[in-house]
């Protein structure tokens, strides 16, 4: 019984080193994708110049992008970047932004809002809500602070303000 | 008195106030602990030991300041902050006291110079600089390092070695005429264990001999005492805290009673490894050097756990007779592992 | 009367308390203008409700709270509105907004004060939170926020009057001298919280304040225990102290009040009775003016937004040039640069220290990993690698070692022998901490909803790209039947 367990736990063993080493490359690629997206803060700015965290996570893999594009990271997510991808470290250039000092979350001043849903559409992570001519307010524990929604407000009544003073209630997230 | 203020004053980052301490007060209250028992090893062993320590402490001055000349550090600063003065009045506690003058020098520089400052100096050293200067010259001149001289009680120092003899044999190296090496030296008494019972004596017939005082050699009880007392002293002052002391003290002295019951005709008891060689000083000294040590509180007990149980080791079936250096060497290797998985529990976290 | 003891670390520290409390309390000089920042307290800013120009009696409301967490500021005294503007503050690096009230010395009071709504327990909080308290043991939280948050019923008041930082006595010499508005507040509090318990604690050597505490309690309704803790810097610290009276530990990254606890400082109980029983509102507090720059230390009723300059020459002046003149006490206040700023809520004790007052540190030496930080850190924490993960930048090693849990008490900075400026350096890294963990406990939920959006939006144009096929299908084949 003991030797059966032992001997099928060294041929499960063999056979996964086997697969592991042989995984198809776009497989390895979609998988290493997936980690350095994990890293990524999320936030979904697009500073980095990619359309969201996802592409730059498929730049970084692809080796067309540096690992240093991402502000909202820091240079703690640089960091990580660097160990997961086996290049050097560099800190965040400056160039793409910088990390903010705090925590911050978009804040809609009610009383100037006009109801355009322009910065709906431009909310990467549907953080805001209000229809057409009704004022919008932002759901302080969806909004990951990107600022994505300032310039389209044609009336400038979007600021970002730190959690400390509008904190975030609920987080879902674990 | 001032009724209005003008100036604008001077401001700080709280607290605003700190305890009167400082890295120098530390290691001047430890030099101060090792005095006793210098100065008891003089009057033992003769005033070898205060001109090693004198060439220990030179050397060393000199090698840190070279040193922080070459890494273009503040000199004033670091130069009399104490801790290459440890570094090498330790070296030369564990030297023979008439060991060649290079011996201590080479020692205490190469401790200085490579095992601190080439791992970045003070606070950065990985290992024990002043147990690895003493390392390198246990094992590149095994020969000199057995050679003890005879503690001054109990008639056993036939010959007395003047000052001048003294510096005369430590400096060019020769004895005074008509006197050779086996008479001013007798074994320590962890040699003569050593040696008696490879030789086919039990222990009881080993320690017959006139080397042999109340519990340990004759004259080396005595300065272990001294080094005790200078321990608990700095224990009171809390300079060192009981953990290191009392892991290393108990790990030589478990195995050694374990031992001892099992086969009291081979093995040394508790009481004489506690009193034997470099135990004490190794215990409240050496092993409590802070910045090779483990730093959280359990990681201290099993660092010093380990430093006493190696030395026994080492001691009862190793190459040498002490084995205090390889001992804290081997766990200062081992601190980054044993820090790491001794993090305390931080205050409402589970763990 | 039971002693409870701080469960590790912390530091026995010369108080020097004495100093100040030989002289009863009395009130301090009246200034002619009182500067008033709407930037006094935890959370977003009060909004001014008056304009330049207008007048004001004592006790009116001359801001109100903002968003989020905020509080009421009222008028000390009667005058008129002279100007907002923004002026430099003791307690932020930029300058706050400021109403600066010139006074008419006509100590005019304003009779318009709000009654709560009903005598539910609900609403005396929110009542109690129009009295513009916070809490004034340093936090500055606005208590009425604090209140509206805790538990609906049975929470376990302790108040806390272990006033443990090294030269202030002002919680000591309220207690002494106050004792009954100490233990009407407590009524009050516990009212509100419908608690269960009251716990009062002081330190030890605190006998006076104790005695009074008890003769006072005899005449109310409720029953607070009375304990005792040693006299250990940081013992009043609120998660030490709720451990030491409990035994429980207030989780890490949770508040007290969600293991049933409400802890409130001495003074802010009995501003809250001052407010609840006699209708003033907080408008003035306890400092105490020590420190031998100081020529006769002593405790000043004191109005907000009296200058720091007016309290020192209450205090007889200065009796020698000050090293530093420092808000709060020595282990944790801020050190003014100059005596004209002015009294906020938040001000317990100004220290004007001469040299030999302080210790200051020497130069600063490379860690030698000697472990006496965290020997005396109260947060069990290890200061020596959390400075070392600093230093390096290692955001997630901060995390695991509890940088977050630091509560900046400066235990380890005090005895530290290579005088490392640790707090200070743990301040300055707390933020971008505080900012990554935030990030990555949103990137869960960012992730998910922009993966629902991409997917939607993919989804709709898909629709589209159909609908238009569909078109133009329909198009071409009534364009082949014609
Ligand atoms: S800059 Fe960073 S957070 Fe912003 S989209 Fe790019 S990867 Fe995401
Ligand atoms: S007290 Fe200072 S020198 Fe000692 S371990 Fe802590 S930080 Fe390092
Ligand atoms: S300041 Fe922070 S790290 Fe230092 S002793 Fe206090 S709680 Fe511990």
């Amino acid at each position: 019984m003991l030797v059966a367990t032992l001997i099928s736990a060294v041929f499960a063993a063999a056979l996964a080193s086997v697969l592991l080493r042989t995984t198809p490359r776009e497989i390895a690629r979609e998988r290493l994708i997936e980690a350095v997206n994990a890293v990524l803060p999320q936030t979904q700015c697009g500073r980095c110049t990619f359309s969201g965290c996802k592409p730059y996570a498929t730049a970084l893999v692809d080796g067309v992008a540096d690992i240093n594009h991402c502000p909202p990271g820091g240079n703690a997510t640089a960091r990580l970047l660097a160990d997961l991808l086996n290049r050097p470290y560099k800190p965040v250039d400056p160039q793409f932004g910088v990390t903010p000092a705090q925590p911050m979350v978009a804040w809609i001043d009610e009383e100037a809002c006009i109801g355009c849903t322009k910065c709906i559409q431009a909310c990467p992570v549907d953080a805001i809500v209000g229809a057409s001519k009704f004022m919008h307010t932002v759901i302080a524990a969806q909004c990951t602070g990107c600022e994505l929604c300032i310039p389209p407000c044609p009336v400038d009544c979007i600021h970002l303000r730190p959690t400390a003073d509008v904190p975030r209630t609920a987080h879902s997230a674990s | 008195m001032i009724e209005t203020l003008n100036t604008q004053l001077p401001t700080s980052q709280p607290p605003h106030t700190v305890a009167p301490n400082s890295v120098g007060r530390v290691m001047r209250l430890v030099l101060l602990a090792l005095a006793p028992a210098i100065l008891l090893h003089a009057v033992f062993f003769g005033v070898g030991i205060l001109v090693q320590v004198l060439l220990a402490v030179a050397s060393a001055i000199a090698a840190e300041y070279v040193a922080l000349r070459l890494r273009r550090q503040p000199v004033r600063k670091y130069l009399f902050d104490g801790s290459a003065l440890i570094t090498a009045v330790l070296i030369a506690m564990c030297l023979p006291s008439l060991a060649p003058w290079w011996l201590v020098v080479s020692g205490t520089a190469f401790g200085i110079l490579v095992a601190k400052h080439l791992y970045g100096g003070l606070g950065s050293n990985v290992f024990n600089p002043a147990m690895v200067g003493y390392a390198v010259l246990l094992v590149s001149f095994p020969v000199q390092l057995t050679r003890w001289p005879s503690p001054d009680v109990a008639g056993l120092a036939t010959i007395d070695l003047t000052l001048l003899d003294t510096l005369r044999t430590i400096f060019v190296g020769s004895l005074p005429p008509g006197t050779t090496w086996d008479a001013v030296t007798s074994p320590t008494p962890l040699d003569a264990v050593r040696s008696g019972l490879q030789g086919g004596f039990t222990l009881r017939e080993i320690q017959a001999s006139p080397t042999f005082g109340l519990v340990g050699g004759r004259g080396w009880e005595w300065i272990n005492l001294a080094v005790l007392a200078g321990g608990v002293w700095l224990l009171v002052l809390k300079i060192i805290r009981w953990h290191i002391p009392v892991a290393v003290l108990a790990g030589l002295a478990m195995p050694a009673a374990i031992m001892h019951a099992i086969d009291p005709g081979s093995y040394a008891g508790a009481f004489f490894h506690l009193t034997a060689g470099a135990s004490m000083l190794g215990a409240f000294f050496i092993a409590t050097d802070p910045v090779s040590a483990a730093t959280t509180e359990r990681g201290k007990l099993i660092y010093g756990f380990g430093i006493g149980f190696i030395a026994y080791v080492i001691r009862t079936w190793g190459g040498y007779p002490d084995g205090m250096a390889f001992a804290v060497l081997l766990m200062n290797l081992a601190v980054p592992l044993i820090d790491r998985y001794t993090v305390p529990r931080i205050y409402g976290r589970e763990t | 009367m039971t002693t409870r003891a701080l469960t590790r670390g912390g530091l026995k520290l010369d108080t020097h308390k004495r100093r100040s409390t030989t002289h009863p309390l009395r009130a301090a000089t009246t200034p002619e203008v009182l500067v008033l920042s709407v930037d006094q307290h935890a959370g977003s800013p009060a909004v001014p409700i008056v304009k330049p120009g207008d007048r004001v009696l004592r006790g009116q409301p001359i801001a109100e709270p903002g968003h989020g967490v905020s509080a009421w500021l009222h008028s000390p005294v009667s005058g008129i509105v002279r100007t907002i503007e923004p002026r430099p503050s003791a307690l932020h690096r930029d300058p706050s907004v400021c109403i600066v009230i010139e006074n008419d010395g006509a100590n005019r009071v304003f009779e318009g004060q709000p009654q709560p709504r009903d005598d539910s327990p609900q609403a005396l909080r929110e009542h109690i939170a129009r009295g513009g308290i916070v809490g004034l043991g340093g936090a500055i939280f606005p208590t009425g926020p604090k209140l509206l948050r805790a538990p609906e019923r049975n929470a376990h008041l302790i108040v806390n009057g272990a006033e443990c930082e090294p030269w202030i006595s002002c919680d000591d010499m309220l207690m002494r001298e106050r004792a009954d508005q100490v233990i009407s507040g407590a009524e009050i509090v516990c009212r509100a919280l419908q608690a269960e318990r009251c716990t009062i604690a002081v330190e030890d050597d605190m006998t006076e304040a104790a005695q009074a505490l008890r003769a006072a309690a005899k005449q109310s309704k409720i029953v607070p225990e009375i304990v005792t803790v040693p006299s250990i810097y940081p013992a009043g610290g609120e998660r030490q102290l709720i451990t030491a009276l409990t035994g429980h530990e207030v989780p890490s990254g949770k508040l007290p009040q969600d293991i049933g606890v409400v802890c409130q400082n001495v003074g802010t109980v009995a501003a809250v009775a001052r407010w609840i029983r006699d209708g003033e509102p907080l408008i003035s507090r306890i400092v105490t003016v020590t420190g031998s720059a100081t020529k006769d230390p002593a405790n000043l009723e004191v109005l907000l937004g009296t200058p720091i300059a007016t309290l020192i020459a209450d205090c007889g002046g200065y009796a020698a040039q000050p090293a530093r003149l420092i808000m709060g006490g020595t282990m944790m206040g801020v050190a003014l640069d100059h005596d004209r700023h002015v009294v906020v809520k938040g001000t317990n004790c100004i220290v004007a220290a001469t040299h030999e007052d302080l210790e200051p540190p020497g130069p600063e030496m490379p860690c030698i990993r000697c472990g006496a930080c965290a020997e005396v850190c109260p947060a069990f924490l290890l200061p020596q690698q959390l400075h070392r993960y600093v230093l390096a930048g290692e955001l997630e090693n901060l995390d695991r070692y509890g940088l977050i849990d630091c509560i900046e008490c400066g235990c380890c900075d005090y005895v530290c022998p290579s005088q490392i400026p640790l707090v200070e350096r743990f301040r300055a890294a707390k933020p971008e901490l505080v900012r990554y963990l935030d990030m990555r406990g949103m990137a869960p939920l960012a992730r998910a909803s922009y993966e629902a959006r991409e997917a939607r939006l993919a989804r709709l144009e898909a629709e589209r790209q159909a609908q238009l096929a569909e078109k133009r299908r329909a198009l071409a084949s009534k364009f082949k039947n014609s």
